[in-house]
């Protein structure tokens, strides 16, 4: 049961908080640095891209389907003749910042959900957990596609639709963690001490549980570049902006002549999001309290 | 098959086990060498780190599961043929034909020891079907067999039961009739009754005991505590840090130890008796604290707490609906007063309520009814900004040091804390008394930066009851605050508040199943069951004269830490504890006490034993 | 009969989500600006207000909106789910002419991720780091990085049209003709590559799920019990730790029902599968209402479905649930 004494000697060894040793950890996963190494290239091809390659990826620049390498174009283009590395630059932007808002989107409504289910219990839970299943019964991708079809499908729409439909299992994550913590000695010692319920909420039980949610919301970004590339691909999209999904789904019907058309903006998608997921797994892996050495 | 009687039957040669962690290689046990002969208990007795367990598992070749290495000496087993093996050089294949069929292994924890997803019976006939080759029929009726040795209630029942049906006592039953299932030549036992209750401890050792005698089983006994040694051992061999540092008989450990490490572990043992005809509480005597003076605990007579008529119930819920089905209760109408400066304990098994009260006291969760008053105000009737202020004057220390401390909070704040949420404190002044607590609790400032994963169980309970005094409380409710704790460590503890009693005038609600604890740290005891005290009175007289069935119960359950007080199993045979659950039209009867002599109560209310 | 009572409160509270999923699509329609007036208008190449108040008037829209709710929640009780404005049939019977296609692809995908996941989980915890288990790792990282449509694509490019081995489009050829099995083999052909994609995802997920929970039975106190009673290594993996580790997986199974309908609504748009997947695209740009109520409450039925079943084999598999 309790752990042996540890000859703890004099010499002061520097306070080391448990997310920094996570750090350390997640340092020494190769793949998962690797990962972030990449994702931080794309991320700055994506802010300086266009600068420094100001094609318009709307405009018509060469005759289609000339093939990557050919006339000078590096990835070619497409079936209107337009730039495909411009659009994948500037799709970057796109899948970019859809993932991230969107993901925000999510955790904030799945945090807050199951926080305050997880913390109050009673009726507040019974409540908020019939609103989540019914959330998750939903078909999201079906719900997305319903709400860009009636209410527009600007940036601000696709990004509201994905959030609202995906933030379930965040709150699944986000209760079950308050549920747990909230029996700990800790979290009652607070109490006893005076500590209101807001406290208890924000500054004690929502830094212990933040490992599996960050995990979470890094694997939300993914899924959220995804979900859009998903919605673009089927059209759903703002007509102003290139997307990745949405190069994959006009050249569609070229795969014949012009494979590369659609297999490009796919690797690209493709990437992004291992690297995320690898970042994710990383994450998870540091942060798991299981291997860690208590 | 004659036994050769001399020879024995396990063998540890120099043991040498090494583990491979993060942080470099690991050594658990350095160099262990003892023998176990046939019809003998051997005791191998140490505290956490020790490298017990691992010499344990080493002789079953299970180490190697856990990433541990056996990098050197050698491990001896004469099966039943009489060939010896050498266990270190052994394959696997050839280890599975001994495990469970001529070494039998029982472990600490009952609640997960058996298979959720399959019945008693499936668990118990997979070993005879596997070693002995027993038919389906022959293996359930030896089965059944074996739950009857080891005399659990309605075995024909048990058999198509699934754990999750079974108390703790009854899988640990269920567990040791599946090591004993093929008859083995040694039953190696890893703190079998740690994690249970002590009259299910006491009739479980009794059990292990007439088995060995009975079927000629040699048993190799691990655990942390002496009593418990004093009731088993045949020999006794004392681990610290992966040595040996003794071995002799039981009386031999006991009479006269030799090691310093040995004396120091008995003398921060709790005996059950030594406190007899002393009227007040004392700290224990540790290894150099033979000539230090203490002062008298005598507290006072004037009333600190009071708690009258206190009931708390849990409701519980089923259903689509979340209906109340039925009501747990968990406090049944306790009544009792605690003096300034003194130490009420309340003693008894899981289940008794004991924690409740302690948790009703500070609101934590809310009682029923009743009333609870410190210093005159009544605690359950206040509104939640008063209890925010009478919380000033009350404050506890939790059994789990590991959780009782927030992870991701520096040491200093924590303990800080409770002055930040009632501001009696800031700034310069707030941190020199954060210091001058530290002090107070033998901690090194050092500590004040550091996190809790970084120090040992003992010093985090440390930590929680300088968290404790933060707001110089009256009165610390401490749940089970030692139990968790190694022997020596729990001793350092204990004195640790003693002194703060006797320095601060700190009064202790002091909860514990642990008899001979509480017979040290008690000014006065009160024995729960079932949610209510069924005796209260002066320490003295409690322990000396149990008047009451469940008292006298528990007294006879405690093991005693002298191995010439031993109980036989006809003395031990308690009823089985009974459930506080009742439907929602059980009518809960008032406790009615009569008080036997100046005060001690007895209840006489039928308390359900 | 406990599970079937259960089985039957589980059910009350599937048709209660339904209904609430109803009033939510329904208010969501009615919220959205511009309706089907507009759409046919548009189609017709606009229309004055006369023309367009006459429209609504047909299609009972200038009724108050709790009354249309009414009405329409009405209808659905008699499996009435209306008429489809742009397909001009009952969507009933659209809808239930496609559903078989979809049902097929979802449960088949699942069904498949599920064992072969569960076969791979197994194989690779047992040896974590053999090449079976570097495998799974791979595959789930390529499996749930790799966005559906893309992936369907590939398959497509490589196995349909480069190397004819499987049919490039629809569920079946119409040309064909025979009996039963002959049928049977050429919806199969149909089916290979629109499973292999869909399944894709899941079978990363649930390979994963199932080596990760397996790794952490195996260090249970009772697989450490069953070791020490000296049973086979296979004994201990497959009966004892394997029968633990089902639960945890199959409950994500049921979980990721909504995830697979979605992904069957991009696969069909790949290999255009006669489903509702496609059926549901072209009902949303067409702002055909009623046929996308349809679609979404059928969605959500078959989701509610499939967590039922879920339930069901759970309590089949582990005595503790539903016990006291």
């Amino acid at each position: 049961m309790a752990d042996a004494e540890q000859q703890i000697t004099q010499d002061i060894i520097a306070a080391r908080h448990p997310f920094l040793e996570a750090w350390q950890m997640f340092r020494q996963n190769h793949a998962a640095m690797t990962a972030l190494v990449v994702l931080s290239l794309i991320v700055l091809g994506a802010i300086f891209g266009p600068m420094l390659y100001p094609i318009d990826p709307f405009e018509m620049v060469w005759a289609p389907f000339s093939p990557p390498g050919v006339d000078g174009f590096i990835l070619g283009t497409d079936y209107l003749g337009r730039d495909l590395l411009a659009a994948i630059i500037h799709g970057a932007r796109v899948s970019i910042l859809i993932g991230l808002s969107a993901a925000f989107v999510s955790v904030f409504i799945g945090v807050s959900i199951g926080a305050v289910a997880g913390f109050y219990r009673g009726w507040v839970e019974e409540v908020l957990m019939r609103i989540t299943e019914f959330f998750q019964v939903l078909p999201t991708l079906l719900f997305s596609m319903v709400i860009v079809a009636l209410f527009g499908s600007s940036l601000m729409m696709i990004t509201f639709s994905i959030g609202v439909v995906s933030w379930t299992a965040v709150a699944r994550i986000t209760r079950s963690e308050y549920l747990r913590i909230r029996e700990l000695e800790y979290v009652m010692a607070s109490r006893a001490s005076g500590s209101t319920d807001a406290k208890l909420i924000f500054k004690v039980i929502l830094p212990n549980a933040l490992p599996p949610i960050i995990v979470q919301a890094a694997l939300m970004v993914g899924s959220a570049i995804l979900f859009e590339a998903g919605l673009s691909f089927l059209g759903l999209t703002d007509p102003n902006v290139v997307s990745w999904g949405q190069v994959i789904g006009s050249n569609r019907q070229y795969i014949l002549d012009a494979s590369y058309t659609v297999t490009i903006p796919g690797i690209a998608i493709f990437v992004t999001v291992l690297c995320i997921s690898l970042v994710g797994d990383g994450l998870n892996d540091a942060l798991n309290p299981k291997l860690r050495q208590r | 098959m004659q036994d050769d009687m001399t020879k024995p039957i396990a063998t540890f040669e120099n043991l040498r086990v090494e583990f491979q962690t993060k942080t470099g290689t690991v050594v658990g046990v350095e160099d262990v060498s003892f023998e176990i002969k046939p019809r003998e208990t051997v005791c191998v007795v140490g505290e956490s780190g020790s490298g017990k367990s691992v010499s344990s598992l080493s002789m079953m070749r299970l180490v190697e599961f856990g990433g541990g290495k056996l990098t050197n000496g050698t491990l001896k087993f004469t099966r039943k043929s009489g060939e010896t093996l050498d266990i270190t050089k052994s394959d696997q294949s050839l280890m599975r034909t001994i495990r469970g069929n001529e070494i039998g292994m029982i472990f600490q924890e009952p609640m997960t020891a058996l298979n959720p997803l399959f019945t008693v019976a499936q668990q118990l006939t997979e070993g005879l079907r596997t070693h002995k080759g027993l038919g389906k029929e022959a293996a359930t009726n030896r089965a059944l067999e074996l739950l009857y040795l080891v005399r659990i209630p309605e075995p024909e029942r048990r058999l198509n039961q699934y754990p999750h049906e079974l108390s703790g006592g009854m899988r640990q039953r269920v567990v040791i009739a599946m090591a004993l299932a093929c008859e083995p030549r040694l039953l190696i036992a890893d703190e079998p009754t740690t994690a249970l209750d002590v009259t299910i401890q006491a009739e479980i050792l009794a059990l292990i005991d007439r088995l060995k005698r009975e079927t000629g089983t040699a048993v190799m006994f691990i655990t942390h505590d002496m009593s418990v040694v004093a009731q088993m051992a045949d020999r006794v061999v004392v681990m610290h840090k992966g040595k040996k540092v003794e071995e002799g008989t039981v009386e031999e450990i006991f009479e006269n130890p030799k090691h310093d490490y040995t004396k120091s572990l008995l003398a921060a043992v709790p005996k059950l008796g030594e406190m007899k005809g002393k009227l007040l509480p004392e700290p224990m005597r540790l290894m150099g604290d033979e000539n230090t003076k203490f002062k008298p605990l005598t507290g006072s007579n004037e009333p600190l707490l009071l708690v009258k008529n206190l009931t708390t119930r849990f409701a519980v819920k089923s259903g689509f609906l979340r209906r109340t089905v039925a009501n747990v209760h968990a406090v049944e109408d306790v009544s009792f007063r605690l003096m300034k400066g003194k130490t009420l304990s309340l003693v008894g098994e899981s289940g008794c309520g004991k924690s409740t009260v302690g948790r009703s006291l500070l609101r934590l969760v809310e009682p029923l009814s009743g009333h609870v008053s410190i210093d005159g105000q009544d605690i359950v009737s206040m509104s939640p900004p008063q209890l925010r202020e009478a919380r000033l004057n009350m404050q506890m220390v939790f059994q789990d040091p590991f959780a009782s401390l927030n992870p991701q909070m520096v040491l200093k704040d924590q303990v800080a804390d409770p002055m930040r949420n009632y501001n009696t404190h800031s700034g310069d002044a707030l941190d020199r008394r954060v210091e001058m607590l530290f002090d107070r609790v033998e901690l090194p400032r050092s500590f004040l930066r550091r996190y809790p994963h970084e120090l040992s169980g003992g010093q985090r309970q440390r930590v929680a009851i300088a968290r404790a005094l933060a707001l110089n409380p009256k009165l610390i409710i401490a749940d089970e605050a030692v139990s968790a704790l190694d022997v020596s460590v729990q001793a350092q503890v204990l004195n640790l508040m003693l002194e703060l009693q006797s320095e601060l005038g700190l009064s202790f609600l002091f909860i514990s199943h642990d008899m001979a604890v509480v017979e040290r740290v008690s000014h006065d005891v009160g024995v729960m069951y079932l949610g209510r005290i069924v005796e209260f009175g002066p320490r003295s007289k409690i322990f000396e004269n149990p008047q009451h069935a469940y008292t006298k119960a528990l007294l006879k359950a405690v093991p005693i830490a002298d191995p010439r007080q031993r109980k036989s199993e006809k003395e031990l045979n308690f009823k089985p504890l009974a459930s506080p659950m009742h439907s929602l039209d059980y009518e809960a009867e008032p406790s009615v006490y009569e008080e036997i002599s100046e005060g001690h109560f007895i209840l006489t209310t039928d308390s359900g034993y | 009969m406990i599970i079937l009572q259960n089985l039957l409160v589980r059910a009350f509270y599937g048709i209660i989500l339904l209904a609430a999923v109803l009033v939510l699509n329904f208010s969501m329609m009615h919220m959205a600006p511009g309706d089907v007036a507009d759409t046919i208008s548009q189609s017709m190449g606009g229309a004055d207000k006369e023309i367009l108040d006459q429209i609504r008037a047909d299609y009972g829209l200038d009724r108050p909106f709790l009354v249309q709710l009414g009405s329409y929640i009405g209808n659905v009780l008699s499996f009435d789910l209306g008429f489809s404005y742009f397909y001009n049939r009952p969507v009933t019977e659209l809808i239930l002419q496609r559903l078989p296609a979809t049902l097929l692809l979802v449960f088949t995908a699942q069904t498949l991720a599920l064992i072969i996941g569960v076969v791979l989980g197994v194989i690779s915890a047992r040896r974590p780091n053999g090449l079976t288990s570097h495998f799974v790792t791979l595959l789930a990282l390529f499996g749930y990085s790799a966005p559906v449509f893309w992936t369907g694509i590939l398959l497509l490019i490589g196995f349909s049209l480069n190397v004819q081995w499987f049919p490039v489009a629809g569920m079946r050829d119409v040309t064909i003709s025979g009996n039963f099995w002959v049928h049977f083999v050429d919806v199969a052909r149909h089916l290979v590559l629109p499973v292999i994609t869909l399944g894709s995802i899941f079978l990363a997920l649930y390979s994963r799920l199932c080596r990760a929970t397996m790794l952490e039975v195996l260090g249970s106190d009772y697989i450490r019990t069953a070791k020490a009673k000296g049973l086979h290594d296979r004994d201990v993996v497959y009966k004892h730790a394997l029968k633990n580790s089902l639960s945890p997986v199959i409950t994500l199974a049921g979980l990721q029902f909504s995830a697979v309908i979605s992904g069957a609504v991009l696969v069909e748009a790949v290999f255009s599968w006669p489903g509702l997947g496609t059926l549901a695209f072209q009902s949303i740009i067409a702002r055909d209402t009623p046929t996308i109520l349809g679609i979404l409450f059928f969605s959500a039925l078959v989701v509610i479905v499939g967590n039922l079943l879920t339930d069901l084999i759970l309590r089949l598999i582990d005595p503790r649930i539903g016990a006291k």
